[in-house]
């Protein structure tokens, strides 16, 4: 078993009263990818503003540690700070802010050092031609007209950039066409190797053909439901949830 | 148990532009506004005859105007308080060693003398209501080019200043045009002979100093065809407990083919009502653009206003306005559209926060005269609490034929969506906010010379202070 990255235990978390993670548990390892896969509603997206800390959810039980420490008393910033990243399912328009300027700030943030101006445009510009992105985009202001396409190309941008150790992947292939997933798919097979870990959530398996997935989860109404190799993807997508919740309802 | 504790902000960190003076002046009007008072200011000014009738006739034409009865409450303003003149102990001078120390110290505290060594062509500084330096490149006075105080002009170029003085912005125009061109005392003066451009900018600095004044000046700058000058203007005070006034009156002539970029970084202090009338006659081809930034002052009322009044006339503005606690920033623009094919662009963002209350008003006109207008409107607020206040007042009236008007208006907050984004990129929240606030202004900032943005973002970041986090 590879070293403990991110433990989830047992965990309760909710927005406004409204309880949607409901004893969810997870765990991954340094080096590892994981899907998880679920009908809409069942807490996907919850979990991972969850793990980032949106102010807007609360955890009432159970336990969430990073690295061993307990996220739950981090703000976001301070999560950022110890390795995770969450690629926006959509992303935020911000005017004024050029792309380039709030990465070089991300980074600077992030590692407590002055990231200086001249490798760092050499870095971004090399990381925009392997996203096939324009150079322009740099100058940009952040996420403003850009398409969805491109938002979610910036997002992995962001990921390369800020190279972390977990990823969190909110559906950064729905709404993409085929060229769009295969980029994308790409830059996060450039960023993954044995030091960091991915969560992925997807409805997709295109966006999987480049990684090598260790493991899958099926989430529902707020739990995992079942977990399971690279070949539940294909059992789903041939035969959809249906069947996983009856067999969950079984057990 | 004990009380909740709260925690207060007492004012913002302004140091640099907090620094008081002694009261040094030589002479100083009695408060409020008189026929004797008038005639003793024009006495000491030594005016000339004719301008000694101006200011009589303006006092008669105040006396019978009432205050607006739209905009800011003005009510806390009692004229019989302020002091109309105040004669700093100084002469006109081109040379900062023979400027008092304490006044050139104020100066070399906001940056002046500086920026005139590094990036400016020439450079007035106006301490209460007398102009106390000017300085102007030699290769632009060999150029014909006149920049000197307004007193200097009605001596040395008289014709000039009674041809255009007050003709754009008439005393009757309203109440406060009036009391200026009653009591009105330095400013500076421009005058850009056809086809010469002044590639460097101009600026003038206005400081007032007394507490309970009122400072009147009035810039004049002529730019005659196919000219091209880039005037700045900057205002500050320290800050008093009594209400000091400052109503001041541009008037700006763009003749055919010249152009004209006027930009102010306004900076009073939270005692003073700020009531000053800006406008511009635009002749055929001419292009006329605002950079407008209005931070301090208790009370502003301030829409600079365009005449389109030659064939292809154009105007730009871009306006930011900021207020906090305390203030009620009444701004925004007005066009005029009076000749065929005139086009305008108005951009602006205000910002309210922690109580303050900030009103974008605008007016466009598109005369009978003007067919084929173009003019759009973008104007943008952000509320950075729920304690403050946001309005957005836009009239259009559109008389001309095929005119193409676009408006678009937007009251908003900053998302905690936005800020989630940035906290998940590691970017701690207080810096976050102000990273989205730098961001809203950011159209504004980019037309500024690099040193006023830089001023600008300083102001943002101190308005920023105290209330966030």
């Amino acid at each position: 078993m590879s070293e403990q990255l991110l433990a989830i235990h047992d965990l309760h978390a909710g927005v406004e009263g409204k309880e949607i993670l409901k004893g969810l548990n997870l765990n991954i390892g340094k080096g590892e990818v994981h899907v998880i896969l679920g009908p809409n509603g069942s807490g996907k997206s919850t979990l991972m503003n969850v793990i980032m800390g949106h102010p807007k959810y609360e955890v009432t039980g159970g336990s969430l540690t990073f690295e061993g420490e307990d996220l739950t008393q981090l703000p976001t910033y301070e999560r950022a700070r110890r390795g995770l990243f969450l690629s926006f399912q959509t992303p935020e328009e911000i005017p004024g802010i050029t792309l380039g300027t709030m990465i070089r700030t991300s980074m600077q943030a992030v590692t407590g050092k002055k990231v200086k101006l001249l490798p760092f445009r050499k870095e971004l510009k090399e990381r925009l031609e392997e996203l096939k992105m324009k150079p322009e985009y740099a100058e940009r202001y952040l996420n403003v007209g850009f398409s969805g396409g491109e938002k979610k190309r910036a997002e992995i941008l962001q990921l390369l950039m800020l190279n972390p150790k977990l990823a969190l992947l909110d559906e950064t292939d729905s709404g993409l066409d085929v060229d769009a997933v295969q980029i994308v798919s790409e830059g996060v097979a450039k960023f993954h190797n044995e030091n960091n870990s991915c969560i992925i959530i997807t409805h997709n398996t295109r966006i999987l053909e480049k990684l090598k997935v260790d493991r899958v989860h099926v989430l529902m109404q707020g739990r995992i439901v079942e977990e399971g190799g690279p070949e539940l993807v294909e059992q789903i997508n041939a035969h959809g949830f249906t069947h996983i919740a009856a067999d969950a309802a079984e057990k | 148990m004990a009380e909740k504790q709260k925690t207060y902000v007492a004012d913002i960190e302004r140091t640099l532009y907090d620094i008081r003076n002694e009261d040094h002046s030589v002479y100083k009007s009695e408060s409020g506004l008189t026929e004797d008072i008038i005639r003793d200011i024009s006495a000491r000014k030594h005016d000339p005859k004719w301008m000694l009738d101006f200011r009589l006739k303006s006092l008669e034409i105040y006396n019978s105007l009432a205050l607006p009865t739209w905009g800011p409450d003005l009510s806390e303003l009692n004229m019989n308080d302020i002091v109309t003149y105040v004669q700093p102990d100084a002469k006109m001078t081109g040379n900062w060693a023979e400027v008092p120390t304490d006044i050139k110290d104020t100066f070399d505290r906001l940056g002046i003398p500086d920026a005139e060594q590094k990036s400016l062509a020439g450079v007035g500084a106006q301490y209460d209501s007398e102009v106390v330096y000017h300085s102007l490149q030699q290769n632009m006075a060999d150029q014909g080019v006149i920049y000197t105080d307004m007193e200097t002009a009605i001596r040395e170029h008289e014709d000039i200043v009674k041809e255009y003085f007050m003709t754009l912005v008439p005393p009757k125009d309203h109440k406060f045009a009036a009391l200026h061109g009653a009591v009105w005392s330095g400013g500076s003066f421009v005058y850009v002979p056809a086809g010469v451009h002044v590639d460097i900018p101009l600026q003038s600095y206005f400081r007032l100093n007394a507490a309970g004044a009122g400072q009147f000046e009035h810039t004049l700058i002529i730019v005659e065809p196919g000219a091209s000058l880039h005037f700045i203007e900057g205002c500050s005070a320290p800050k008093y407990n009594v209400t000091n006034l400052h109503a001041g009156c541009v008037e700006l002539f763009v003749k055919e083919g010249a152009r004209l970029r006027y930009s102010t970084i306004e900076n009073w202090s939270r005692n003073m009502m700020n009531l000053n009338t800006k406008r511009a006659l635009v002749a055929k081809d001419g292009i006329m653009e605002w950079v407008s930034g209005s931070f301090g002052s208790h009370v502003s009322c301030l829409y600079p206003c365009t005449v389109l009044h030659g064939e292809n006339a154009r105007c730009e503005f871009t306006g930011v306005t900021f207020a906090a606690k305390g203030q009620d920033l009444d701004t925004g623009a007005s066009v005029i559209h009076a000749a065929p094919h005139t086009s305008a662009n108005i951009n602006t963002r205000t910002i309210s926060k922690d109580g303050g209350k900030a009103t974008y008003r605008s007016a466009v006109k598109v005369t009978k005269n003007a067919p084929f207008a173009k003019c759009s409107v973008n104007c943008e607020s952000l509320m950075l609490d729920n304690k403050s206040r946001s309005d957005t007042l836009p009239t259009m009236d559109v008389e001309g034929d095929e005119a193409d008007i676009g408006h678009e208006a937007k009251i908003g907050r900053i998302s905690d969506e936005a800020i989630f984004y940035l906290t998940s990129r590691g970017i701690e929240e207080k810096e976050a906010r102000a990273m989205i606030v730098r961001g809203f202004v950011e159209p504004i900032a980019k037309e500024l010379p690099l040193e006023y943005a830089v001023e600008m973002n300083n102001l943002v970041n101190i308005e920023l202070e105290g209330t966030m986090g």
